[in-house]
């Protein structure tokens, strides 16, 4: 589904990403773990098209999406969520999962204003679909609260379901168990669970090892900028090269 | 023989213009290495400087000396009013808030100018006379050389100020990396309001020098800010040699655009060259490469 | 009641509201303020789309307002076309400018578009004032023809508070219309987190663009009403203050609010009027508002308007609730 290629990326003096080359199986959940500053978020601003490599490619099935912007890749199928809920503040609940339905909807400025029947119709089926993802993380009573009044674990769900909207092949999550309490972690693992089910591929970038372990089909060990090893998570917990670099950690 | 007397006179005025817009950027400069944004209000004491001597000499009948040295003063206690009510409680507002506030402070300060002042359009005795010097074929005033001494003055303090002492080299510092600077002992708000202190200086400085040459009155900020912002863009943002020579060239341009192709739309040029180096290259012409930040 | 309902209700009640308050008002002088509140509320409207919705600000937006107003009146004065093909040309050409310059202008943030905007006004009112052959410079273009349907004509008080105000009301539906629209969350997604939004898919360069060009051409259509009907333009109405005053109208209504920009046009034309002292003192009261709004009313006068509204509404609930 997924497949990265030598990926380097060099900022001035400093490697952040030495060829790095992975691949990630259709519809499977896969975990990216490794000591901080492996270049993990770094690796996935390259990939979300929010960074350039200095050398590398990607490729989203067979194409290769290496120098595209964010803007394009969601028309194909690749979202991401970000390690710091990237939310639109001002606007409600529903409104910022409507915005997840921007690539699957056409009405220009001209249509909009002046609300030709085409428009009318395309607005009631954004909110359909906007309502319905909402349902599907548990925020559909609160879709009329302003966005940056949701408390933070709500305000994760909802980056989740706007880009569950977009409808995508593949979501890429930033750290989404960051900040979040046990009891939302494991609500998070099954609603993780249910996105596969949908068959939409899952990457996840995480600290949170009982989580990794628990609902990772494989993961990928970067450290230093390498790519340290890739298994399933009984393999990686066996990895001796995995133990030494999270000595201490985990 | 007479063209190149003309020559000469465009690029001498093209100068001294261009050092006052250098002066300018400095401010720009200082304030947005110390603190990340732009003054806007930094032409504004561009006017003060100008407006409140004229004031002192003319309505307090003090001194030219005296008169200067208490207009720098008092543009400096403005700009650091504006600091501490304009620009720190806002250190975490929403950009477009700031931006909105720092144009609301400018506009307000030139509205205040107006109200104290008028509308009219004040001149500033030159500082030692109007006889004119001929040198190389060119008439020069004794105000150029006030001008090319003064700024070459600035210029030298600043560096001597930002390279050889403490206080300089801390301010480097939080241009750098506030958060490090902060660790090491350096008081970055001290530091951002001494930038404030400085720009205001140099730039009322920079009114007071070039008022007797130009007409002064309560808005002349706007003109003079964006022309020195000009200045600093062509340099790269830098407070020093890039700034100095992008206020320079901005000069010459104008000058000789203004002599050759067309006088009315002199400042046009200038702001003709502001849009082209935003669009075409907007980290300046003269600003060295710099490692990429993580 | 749904919210839709609601909006169109009080659309409804808001254009009734115009379009019979001339009956009640005594004289022409009223009805000529209304007409100015009318054209300051379109260049309002179209400045809010750009700085409201999608954040992006300009200090330039005179310009345009300009723009429209010159090619309108140099059109029909120097040239013989007839008034609503100029003020289709001069929104045509507005557009077109905007389009150009839109791309490599939109580009900047912050305050390097603040002076990027500003620079461009200045230029364009500099062209307005030193192209004397075509704009008559600082003595203004005057003997501009007012517009007509067939034997109407729009030259006297009231039949102009209707033509600005049918344009007005006009403008104002369609950007009510556009701002809940998907475009309208896109622009407002812009603003939120342009990050985010580009991430979702929103090409944000490009509708970036596109609004810069509809506020242009609204403005240049609003320009060009104004030369039509006050059949006098010169530089002095397009410069640098009165782009601040635009900005302070869309600032002190409330960014991103149609009514809020009516409420800040209205409130700007008409405190010159109520004081003439306000003369010398316009600019201080801008600066001073733009910063007191921003610091401690960032939603502008609508939100402080709409917090009271909900604020007696729940006491009028809490006391039936009692009784």
């Amino acid at each position: 589904m997924l497949r990265l290629d030598g990926i380097n990326k060099i900022f001035g003096g400093l490697t952040a990403l030495e060829d790095v080359s992975l691949s990630v199986t259709r519809g499977s959940i896969t975990g990216i773990i490794g000591p901080n500053g492996a270049g993990k978020t770094t690796l996935f601003n390259i990939v979300t098209g929010l960074y350039t490599q200095t050398s590398g490619q990607v490729y989203l099935g067979e194409k290769n999406i290496s120098l595209f912007a964010p803007e394009r890749l969601a028309g194909l199928g690749l979202v991401r969520t970000f390690q710091n809920v990237e939310l639109f503040g001002q606007m409600t609940v529903l409104e910022n999962a409507m915005v997840g339905l921007h690539t699957r909807s056409k009405s220009g400025i001209f249509s909009c204003a002046f609300k030709i029947p085409s428009q009318i119709r395309e607005e009631k089926y954004i909110k359909e679909k906007g309502l319905k993802w909402l349902e599907f993380t548990g925020l559909a009573d609160l879709a009329d609260l302003t966005a940056c009044n949701l408390p933070f674990g709500k305000g994760r769900l909802l980056e989740i379901s706007r880009a569950l909207a977009v409808e995508p092949q593949i979501i890429l999550m930033d750290e989404p168990a960051a900040g979040l309490n046990s009891r939302e972690t494991v609500e998070l693992a099954s609603l993780i669970r249910r996105i596969k089910e949908l068959g939409i591929t899952v990457v996840l970038v995480e600290h949170d090892m009982e989580l990794v372990m628990d609902i990772c089909e494989s993961i990928i060990v970067l450290n230093l900028g390498k790519k340290l090893a890739q298994g399933t998570p009984r393999e990686i917990q066996e990895n001796p090269a995995v133990i030494s670099a999270y000595l201490g950690e985990g | 023989m007479d063209n190149s007397r003309q020559l000469l006179q465009y690029i001498l005025s093209g100068l001294s213009n261009g050092a006052i817009y250098a002066l300018i950027g400095f401010g720009f400069a200082i304030i947005h290495n110390a603190t990340g944004i732009i003054n806007f209000a930094q032409g504004e004491f561009v006017m003060l400087g100008g407006m409140l001597t004229i004031f002192f000499l003319v309505f307090l009948h003090l001194p030219l000396g005296p008169a200067i040295v208490l207009a720098i003063t008092i543009a400096t206690l403005v700009g650091i009013a504006f600091e501490r009510l304009a620009i720190r409680p806002l250190k975490n507002a929403k950009p477009l808030s700031l931006i909105i506030i720092t144009i609301g402070a400018s506009i307000f300060i030139r509205g205040a100018a107006m109200l104290i002042w008028g509308k009219d359009t004040h001149a500033l005795p030159a500082f030692s006379g109007n006889d004119p010097l001929y040198i190389a074929g060119a008439t020069i005033l004794p105000q150029h050389l006030w001008i090319f001494g003064i700024s070459v003055l600035i210029i030298i303090l600043n560096k001597v100020f930002f390279n050889y002492t403490i206080i300089g080299k801390a301010m480097r510092a939080c241009a750098y990396n506030s958060y490090a600077a902060s660790l090491v002992g350096i008081d970055v708000k001290t530091m951002v309001l001494l930038s404030f202190v400085i720009s205001s200086a140099i730039g009322s400085m920079a009114g007071i020098i070039i008022a007797p040459l130009t007409m002064t009155s309560y808005d002349v900020g706007i003109m003079l800010g964006l022309k020195g912002f000009c200045a600093v863009i062509i340099g790269g943002m830098s407070s020093g040699l890039g700034t100095i020579l992008g206020g320079l060239l901005l000069g010459l341009l104008e000058s000789l655009g203004a002599g050759y192709i067309s006088a009315s739309y002199k400042d046009a040029i200038a702001f003709i060259i502001l849009l082209l180096i935003l669009f075409i290259r907007p980290e300046g012409l003269f600003k060295k490469k710099e490692t990429e930040r993580v | 009641m749904t919210k839709e309902r609601r909006q169109i209700l009080i659309f409804l009640f808001f254009a009734a509201a115009v379009l019979v308050i001339p009956f009640f008002l005594k004289g022409s002088y009223f009805l000529n303020v209304l007409v100015f509140i009318g054209i300051n509320t379109m260049l309002a409207v179209a400045l809010n789309l750009l700085l409201g919705y999608a954040g992006q600000i300009s200090l330039g937006h005179a310009a345009f307002f300009g723009l429209g107003a010159y090619i309108s009146g140099i059109l029909t004065t120097r040239f013989p076309v007839d008034p609503w093909l100029a003020m289709m040309l001069a929104g045509f050409c507005a557009a077109g400018l905007a389009f150009v310059i839109g791309f490599p202008i939109l580009k900047l943030k912050g305050h390097y578009l603040a002076m990027a905007t500003l620079g461009f006004g200045i230029i364009m009112y500099i062209i307005f004032n030193e192209t004397v052959g075509w704009t008559g410079g600082p003595s203004g273009l005057s003997s501009i023809p007012n517009l007509h349907i067939g034997s109407l004509f729009f030259d006297n008080d009231w039949n102009n508070y209707y033509l600005i105000w049918i344009f007005t009301l006009g403008i104002m539906l369609l950007s009510i219309n556009l701002s809940q629209s998907r475009i309208g969350r896109a622009l407002r997604a812009i603003h939120d987190s342009e990050v985010a939004a580009r991430v979702m898919g929103v090409n944000v360069r490009i509708l970036k663009v596109q609004i810069f060009t509809v506020s242009a051409l609204l403005s240049a259509v609003a320009g060009s009403l104004y030369a039509h009907t006050m059949t006098f333009i010169s530089p002095v109405a397009f410069g640098f203050n009165f782009s601040v005053e635009l900005v302070t109208m869309v600032i002190i209504g409330g960014l991103g609010s149609i009514y809020g920009s009516f409420l800040g046009a209205a409130i700007l034309t008409l405190l010159p009027e109520l004081l003439r002292v306000f003369q010398d003192f316009d600019i201080v009261i801008y600066g001073l508002m733009l910063i007191l709004i921003t610091m401690f009313m960032p939603g502008g006068l609508i939100s402080g308007i709409e917090t009271l509204a909900k604020f007696v509404v729940s006491r009028i609930r809490g006391k039936q609730s009692n009784a």
